[in-house]
């Protein structure tokens, strides 16, 4: 039965969580990422699932790492410094091919930093955190809804891929209230179950390992990843386009920032700028496939982060440097408001029409 | 008739059979196995008294033994 | 004529991978008896370590997962806590259980953590080639402490298995030996006990197991077993350390 209710972002995730059948949460308290744990301690055991408040983030990521590999669906959640403590097991996650739900509601760092906004974690979440090379599937909400939306998919897609899947918001979305549709759950596609490791009775003894000592078989597996995270790569990439089709200038941001441009380009249309947008969905794979209607008649972009530009590498790559790709960043918490990225927008323009005049 | 027959692809020539049967008739071969060990053998089947204390302090558990 | 002693079921054909003489391989076999005897094969799930035990999973005939460096006892919550009517036991070093992973070990015992744990003590880091333990003796010599341990600056050899039995949710803690053929017995008979203490829902249970490093002692294997006793079981108390009172009733 779809209800409308009232709750705050992390909340939202955990009742998602619910009812896309997880059944076991391990996490440790961080702000702004707490509520998520308070929420499912409260909500889940009821449903027959189980919530553990593990002695830290390496202990809460490896019981995930753990209950992965029964095939049931699991998932943590966690905060920058948090998050920081289980690169080794999503890195290890990764190697075994689990699939799990892991949360990061992003604040602001390096360091203990701070608690207010930021997308300072977004080398960390697309490049594959931790040691080795793999990745991780990243979905980026940017209101109420999607994280919701999101966090049903992120299940769906750590099943479908048998990968770990991020769910990568910040403090802002997180500690927000807002309404959000409680929609009915599609039923969850039937997904493959002969790897898990749950007791080998009448069959034969499994293995879920990623211990390997002899080259050949190491190049073999990450071969293997390899060709994974190309089919992902290549049919995955999700992104919104808003007022694209006949933009000049192309704002280029996810998540809170991602929906604070839509006023922004909203602001700009009234004013005779031709702007769009484009949000990620999904930061990795990173949308490329965005960008290609739009390299012949786009002037300029900018990318709009809460870092020290860490997502304008990846746009740099995907217009092939066909275009100038400029930053507006904001840092330590901070948030822009639609204005100040519509001044930026400006001076850019005129700075560049100033060039080419010259 | 107690015996105690070596598998020799386990044995790894460590001694703690030779070390331990009290009839002393465990020994370490001239034969090598597959990976190049001297494998242990009983010298004196006629002697063994079934005790298994040779298997017992195996670690590789490569000692069967019959009584 | 009777076989009156073969390879148990609980092990497959694969052969150990230890150096001569390790006793890490008399150990897992007592493991692998008493999965058979209490007729669990099929119902047990293992966690192997990093170290010379991180192979354990092709010895072992049940299902196993493979852990990150002493995060073994943590994934085996999570694999206990999504299954709670499976068998569950880790196999970890004193490095992986003592020193990398010492929070997890911890506080599986103070949760209760329904899960048996086998800690094997070598005093020494074996795979890595003979760095200092956490469980290295005063004045032992590693690649690490060349010198010789020195606890002032290096710290004192920690008793862990004593550690664990001063948490409330340990049930059962046992510290034992495979230097003979008697404490061989001992140490399966607590192996034995402490799979049994799993299965009766009474809580964690623990098998530390004094265990040789021939390789890396620079020792025979003969010699590995004597300088153990000589030297490791002054230093680390054997027996049953910890029993609650539904253990003794088991």
């Amino acid at each position: 039965m779809e209800e409308k209710v009232l709750l705050k972002g992390n909340e939202i995730i955990g009742e998602a969580a619910i009812r896309s059948g997880c059944k076991l949460f391990f996490g440790y308290p961080i702000t702004p990422s707490t509520e998520v744990i308070e929420y499912l301690s409260a909500n889940l055991p009821s449903q027959g699932g189980t919530v553990l408040q593990a002695e830290d983030e390496i202990g809460a990521i490896n019981m995930c790492y753990g209950a992965a590999c029964t095939g049931n669906r699991v998932m943590t959640a966690s905060s920058s410094p948090g998050i920081s403590l289980k690169q080794e097991g999503l890195s290890f996650s990764a190697a075994v091919e689990l699939p799990m739900v892991v949360v990061n509601v992003n604040r602001c760092g390096p360091g203990l930093g701070g608690l207010g906004p930021a997308q300072s974690d977004y080398f960390q979440s697309v490049k594959g955190g931790g040691h080795g090379d793999y990745r991780l599937i990243v979905l980026a909400p940017s209101k109420a809804q999607e994280l919701y939306d999101y966090t049903m998919e992120a299940f769906d897609l750590a099943d479908q891929y048998r990968n770990p899947v991020m769910v990568l918001t910040d403090g802002y979305l997180g500690q927000t209230m807002e309404p959000v549709i409680l929609k009915e759950r599609p039923e969850s596609p039937e997904f493959d179950r002969t790897w898990v490791v749950d007791g080998c009775e009448g069959r034969e003894k499994r293995i879920l390992a990623s211990y390997s000592l002899t080259n050949e078989i190491g190049e073999a597996n990450n071969r293997y990843w390899e060709a994974k995270y190309k089919a992902i790569q290549e049919v995955e990439q999700r992104w919104e386009s808003f007022h694209a089709e006949d933009a000049e200038y192309l704002l280029v941001s996810y998540g809170t920032t991602g929906r604070i441009c839509k006023s922004t380009v909203l602001n700009a249309r009234k004013k005779g700028v031709k702007l769009g947008l484009i949000r990620p969905i999904t930061l990795w794979p990173f949308p490329v496939k965005a960008f290609e209607p739009h390299l012949e008649k786009v002037k300029g972009i900018v990318t709009v982060e809460l870092n020290t530009g860490q997502m304008i590498e990846d746009v740099k790559l995907a217009v092939e440097c066909k275009v100038p790709v400029h930053l507006y960043h904001r840092q330590g918490g901070m948030l822009p408001t639609e204005t100040e990225i519509l001044d930026y927008v400006e001076e850019m323009i005129a700075k560049d029409t100033r060039e080419v005049q010259a | 008739m107690p015996k105690a027959v070596v598998i020799e692809k386990y044995c790894k020539s460590c001694s703690l059979c030779v070390d331990i049967c009290p009839k002393k008739i465990m020994a370490i071969s001239d034969q090598t196995n597959e990976k190049g060990y001297f494998v242990a053998t009983c010298i004196d089947q006629d002697k063994c008294i079934g005790c298994a204390l040779c298997a017992t302090v195996c670690p590789d558990v490569a000692i069967d033994v019959y009584k | 004529m009777k076989k009156v002693f073969s390879r148990t079921k609980g092990l497959t054909e694969v052969p150990f991978t230890f150096c001569p003489g390790c006793t890490h391989g008399t150990i897992m076999r007592l493991i692998a008896e008493v999965l058979e005897e209490l007729d669990i094969i099929e119902n047990t799930i293992g966690v192997s370590p990093v170290g010379c035990a991180g192979f354990s999973q092709d010895f072992f005939s049940c299902d196993f997962v493979g852990a990150a460096h002493g995060r073994a006892q943590a994934v085996g919550t999570g694999i206990k806590r999504a299954l709670p009517h499976r068998t569950v036991f880790t196999y970890q070093g004193d490095g992986d259980i003592a020193a990398i992973g010492t929070q997890h070990a911890i506080h599986v015992a103070a949760r209760g953590e329904k899960i048996t744990s086998i800690m094997v003590n070598n005093a020494i880091y074996g795979m890595t080639g003979g760095q200092m333990a956490p469980t290295t003796l005063t004045d032992m010599k590693t690649s690490t402490s060349p010198f010789g341990r020195d606890p002032v600056t290096m710290g004192f050899p920690m008793d862990f298995p004593k550690v664990i039995a001063g948490i409330p949710g340990a049930a059962y803690v046992a510290s034992v030996s495979v230097d003979s053929p008697k404490n061989i017995q001992k140490t399966k008979n607590a192996i034995r006990k402490a799979f049994k203490v799993q299965q009766a829902g009474l809580g964690f249970s623990l098998v530390s197991v004094l265990s040789t490093c021939p390789t890396n002692w620079g020792l025979t294997p003969v010699d590995s077993l004597q300088w153990l006793r000589d030297n490791m079981m002054p230093v680390y108390e054997l027996g049953e350390l910890k029993m609650t009172e539904e253990v003794a009733q088991l």
